[in-house]
């Protein structure tokens, strides 16, 4: 029996709108004040979505304490409290969260307990991101 | 392919009712929501549009310009109706047509430049929403 469990995590960051590609008046015009020089910040919150077989003897996908554990040292130790133009990641993309959905992505299909099925992103309460990968992700999944 | 949502809020009133019944028939079926006088919600409104990242500026769509497609296309369209008709343009419109209103909110789908729309999602309050996909 196939079950999903969606699991939310919280991290603040700090990043910058900016893109070598264009010139200060142009990334100014792009991306307005969120290229403002200083930067600001943001309460992420992270929504994983991971698939399996219910195990029978534990009736549970897989275990929680070890997905929280995978994005203490992958995630959050990571992302919480940085500026997120500082990380390898972003050293060559913009920060946007689209860019950020994809990492955060990347990211968790490494954890081995789980399948990954999509991560969302909320940046503020306004706006959020989903992806699912390369896949066109099943019928009102999103 | 990322999906991208934005969600944008309106305050509107409404009523249930079915011309082709008898009065009774309304009630029985919409209970209190067919009581004539109308009543309203703080309705939560959420785009989702998707498409694929564009390589310079890491944007699927400038947010700002989704923001202002839902003010121009959705809110405005959608807010409270003025007590008398103003204009030509009003005049005429039983209030009741507003209860159909749930169809027409997607935004036009060429307003939205590199990305198409996917789904909207209604909220009439925080425990109830319709989802709508448009037809395949």
């Amino acid at each position: 029996m196939k079950a999903y469990l969606n699991r939310r995590y919280h991290f603040s960051a700090s990043h910058r709108l900016q893109t070598d590609a264009y010139d200060a008046a142009k990334n100014r015009a792009l991306f307005g004040k969120c290229n403002n020089p200083h930067g600001h910040g943001h309460n992420y919150t992270v929504q994983i979505t991971v698939s399996g077989q219910v195990d029978p003897a534990t009736g549970m996908v897989c275990n929680l304490a070890d997905l929280d554990a995978f994005a203490q040292e992958n995630l959050l130790s990571r992302f919480d409290h940085t500026n997120l133009n500082t990380l390898d990641a972003f050293a060559n993309r913009v920060s946007t969260t689209e860019n950020l959905s994809i990492e955060v992505y990347r990211i968790f299909q490494s954890f081995p307990a789980a399948h990954l099925e999509r991560v969302h992103i909320e940046e503020t309460s306004n706006n959020s991101f989903d992806y699912a990968g390369l896949v066109q992700p099943a019928p009102g999944t999103i | 392919m990322i999906f991208l949502t934005r969600k944008a809020e309106f305050s509107s009133a409404h009523y249930y009712w079915n011309d082709a019944w008898s009065p009774e028939k309304n009630q029985q079926v919409f209970g209190k929501c067919a009581n004539r006088n109308g009543h309203g919600h703080n309705y939560t409104l959420e785009v989702t549009v998707a498409g694929e990242i564009d390589p310079v500026t890491g944007f699927v769509v400038d947010l700002k310009e989704l923001k202002d497609i839902l003010e121009s296309e959705g809110r405005q369209r959608l807010r409270p109706p003025s007590p008398q008709p103003r204009s030509p343009r009003v005049q005429g419109r039983h209030p009741h047509h507003r209860k159909h209103r749930h169809r027409h909110l997607a935004p036009p789908r060429q307003q939205i430049p590199n990305a198409k729309l996917h789904r909207v999602r209604v909220y009439e309050m925080p425990d109830l929403f319709a989802d709508y996909y448009g037809e395949p």
